[in-house]
């Protein structure tokens, strides 16, 4: 028997369910979206006893059948769908121990339509510190289950879950609750409605509003002039039907479950007693932070500074060994250094991700936005926006999918809306080589300068996002009912292995995402800055020599100028020529207009830009700092990077929306092109002005 | 005098009387928000907004503005209340 059998891994947030995803499919899994949506989908494959397979998906977490949020309306459209690939022969349901009442509302739903429902019961090592005791021939009979008592964290039981995924065509399909109680009249008269549907089902389609696509369309237009009942009404049932299923659970836990309180240890409430106190919560909170940028900012230099000279070496290798032609200068001077250029980002991405992923572990973060609700609110924001403006500081497209779980639709918009003027990693390598260009490196009150400059353009950044939270929370007229409900989990230590997971996933997907469009960004300008229009560009050398005439030049000037000429006549000089008059009153030349528009795609190709100009411009092997720093505005004759233009160069990165990616993100997560077209319209413009004034006034 | 969450004080236990379902998210009442369950505020953040609960064993934070809509019995009487 080699067919797989699917299975569907389903809990609450804050369960363990990952850990038990994790436990059973290793690194044996896949990450990927689901189509259309940008909602995570994560499989994996799982080895079963006698040669069995299991394929297990991993479902997003959600409290409840009753989807608020896209993540929870992939669960219900897969339970409700059985033609769809994924659809389980048998699903998981993972509960926490400590919050079993809660955990069992959704296993009772699930049950409930008719699929073979194991239930998984995880930290069974906490049951001890709680004083719990469970009887599970007791929960079984009345849950009309098996049950497996697992303990991520020690690796117990996740054999007898495999064991258990073997037998699941034993497991009893009857329901919990007979859903034509909730209302007897109402389910008779949609029993005679549809006599061949499962009523629980249709119960479900009414009273969701999700996205049937796959459904019976007859059933869903039947269903819609079937819906008698008002808005309101219905919600009433579902309050009853919700205090139903608690009675039943009650029922059952009142059996099978029990709790010694007096052994139960008080280490939430002492840690919560500090880490939400009014001061020192925000004082902790204020110092992990600092922990934060710490490490991204002063640890990823010693990593980053390795890949830097690795890469330029590996270029100049490539350079010197193969023999010379186009193919070895497209992979010298377009492929090696772009690539160059994704991978840099690794160590910073890779320690952001994993002070997230602890903080989320440990249940931390809860305590965050419960401190900083309020404060948000003022500017038209939610304690949750401070995960995604956390988040921003690596990636703007994670940070923006991270803003689901914010329920208010306008808290939810303005967060998209703000987060990209965050200073992400990849204004951070543009910030780094003008600051070091234009700043000088002294000590000012004990600080390094160039340091204080960095942090300020972070504190501008922020200070922006919120400033045009509070704008657009004044200005956006959107009326939605505003609820806030956030768990607080109990404190955990972090289990190493799913921060490994987080880590390495997050950041494999950002340096494929981002990868692919720096990559073929760099290989495109490299095509461009060495190719032109034939009729001039191939006749550099006559040229040149005309214009020197019969003075005695040495040769390697010569072939310098050369050089420079066939770069203003190739197709990038002619586009840097063509848009020089927009951005010459911001102090930029040609080569930084190039180097600006190309950012339009991602900024972090602004350096690579350059680097890729001025090294088709130039034999000589120099680094790129140096090439900057002996550039000439050819007005004023003075070096073309200096203090006027730096700033003004720094605070254009600083506002201006330069990511097609997060564009797309957006575009995805407000299904609409109007919120990214004014993202685009807005910050660029914005930043235009700002750079322009700054210019105007330093020069 | 009507009770609600907003009015309890810190450590303070209540017994939940009544809800209003139009107003309030289904997702609160599965979380255990349902007449008849007990509250507990365990701490608030400053402006006494948000207010972090256990209802009926779930640990959550709510807004003021919610807790307003959640009717109660106090049944640990202290001063003032």
């Amino acid at each position: 028997m080699s067919k797989q059998i699917n299975v569907a891994l389903i809990g609450n947030p804050n369960t363990g369910k990952t850990s038990v995803f994790n436990a059973l499919t290793g690194l044996n899994q896949k990450v990927g979206n689901y189509p259309g949506i940008t909602v995570e989908k994560k499989e994996g494959v799982c080895k079963l006893p006698r040669g069995v397979k299991a394929h297990i998906l991993d479902l997003p977490g959600t409290y409840s059948l009753n989807a608020s949020s896209l993540d929870e309306n992939v669960v219900i459209e897969l339970l409700l769908n059985k033609n769809d690939k994924d659809f389980p022969d048998v699903a998981i349901v993972v509960a926490d121990v400590e919050n079993l009442k809660r955990n069992l509302l959704l296993f009772t739903q699930i049950k409930d339509l008719g699929i073979p429902t194991i239930l998984v019961i995880n930290m069974a090592d906490r049951m001890d510190r709680r004083g719990i005791s469970l009887d599970i021939p007791i929960l079984e009979k009345h849950l009309k289950t098996k049950i497996a008592v697992v303990s991520t964290r020690k690796g117990a039981g996740i054999d007898k879950i495999k064991e258990l995924i073997c037998d699941y065509r034993y497991l009893s399909v009857e329901p919990c609750l007979n859903a034509s109680l909730i209302d007897p009249e109402y389910f008779d008269g949609l029993r005679k409605a549809f006599p061949n549907h499962d009523l629980y089902k249709l119960w479900l389609v009414i009273t969701q509003d999700v996205n049937f696509v796959n459904l019976d369309r007859q059933l869903v237009a039947d269903t819609s002039s079937f819906a008698t009942h008002s808005k309101s009404a219905l919600k009433r049932l579902q309050q009853k039907e919700t205090i139903m299923r608690y009675q039943f659970i009650n029922g059952v836990l009142k059996e099978g479950y029990k709790v010694d309180s007096s052994t139960a240890t008080g280490f939430r409430a002492r840690l919560d007693r500090i880490l939400t106190h009014k001061f020192w919560g925000y004082a902790i909170f204020f110092l992990i932070l600092l922990v934060i940028f710490q490490a991204i900012y002063d640890w990823s230099g010693y990593p980053m500074d390795l890949i830097d000279e690795t890469f330029a070496s590996l270029s100049e290798w490539t350079k010197t060994t193969l023999p010379a032609g186009s193919f070895t200068n497209l992979l010298a001077e377009g492929i090696i250094p772009g690539l160059g250029g994704i991978v840099i980002f690794i160590p910073q991405i890779a320690f952001l991700f994993l002070f997230i992923a602890i903080l989320e572990e440990t249940g931390y973060m809860s305590r965050v936005v419960f401190l900083m609700d309020r404060i948000m609110r003022r500017f038209g924001l939610s304690g949750k926006s401070v995960v995604p403006l956390i988040s921003g500081t690596a990636c703007a497209i994670p940070a923006v999918m991270a803003t689901r779980n914010i329920e208010n639709w306008k808290e939810r918009l303005i967060t998209i809306l703000v987060t990209p003027f965050t200073t992400c990693s990849a204004r951070l390598p543009v910030y780094l080589i003008i600051i070091a260009l234009v700043i000088p490196n002294t000590r000012v009150l004990g600080m390094n300068l160039q340091g204080l400059t960095l942090m300020l353009l972070y504190l501008l950044g922020f200070g922006m996002a919120v400033f045009s939270a509070w704008v657009l929370n004044k200005i956006l007229n959107i009326k939605s009912r505003s609820f806030f409900v956030v768990e607080m989990p109990a404190y955990k230590l972090p289990l190493f292995k799913n921060v490994a997971i987080t880590v390495v996933e997050k950041t494999k997907s950002f340096v494929f995402g981002a990868g692919k469009i720096i990559l073929a960004i760099s290989i495109i300008l490299w095509f461009l800055a060495s190719n032109g229009p034939s009729e001039t560009f191939d006749k550099a050398e006559q040229r040149v020599a005309e214009t020197v005439g019969a003075q005695n030049i040495p040769r390697e000037e010569l072939s310098e100028m050369v050089s420079s000429y066939k770069l203003r006549e190739s197709y990038i000089g002619i586009m840097g020529k063509a848009i020089e008059p927009v951005i010459q009153p911001l102090g930029y030349d040609w080569k930084i207009g190039i180097a600006v528009i190309s950012s339009f795609a991602a900024r972090e190709v602004f350096v690579g830009t350059l680097a890729t100009i001025y090294s088709v411009g130039s034999d000589e092997e120099e680094t790129i700092k140096n090439r900057m720093r002996a550039e000439v505005n050819p007005q004023t004759g003075e070096a073309l990077f200096n203090l006027a233009s730096g700033v003004s160069l720094l605070l254009f990165y600083a506002f201006a929306m330069q990511c097609m990616s997060t564009l797309a993100v957006v575009k995805k997560e407000t299904n609409s092109w109007k919120w990214p077209a004014i993202q685009l319209v807005f910050m660029s413009g914005f930043a235009y002005l700002v750079a322009l004034v700054a210019y105007q006034l330093l020069k | 005098m009507k009770y609600t969450i907003a009015d309890l004080r810190r450590g303070q236990r209540a017994i939940i009387k009544s809800v209003n379902a139009d107003t309030l998210p289904i997702k609160l009442l599965e979380m255990g928000c349902l007449p008849g369950n007990e509250v507990e505020l365990i701490q608030f953040a400053p402006f006494q907004d948000p207010m972090y609960l256990n209802i009926n064993g779930s640990y959550l934070a709510i807004r003021r503005e919610t807790a307003f809509q959640i009717e109660i019995h106090p049944i640990e009487q202290k001063t003032g209340l």
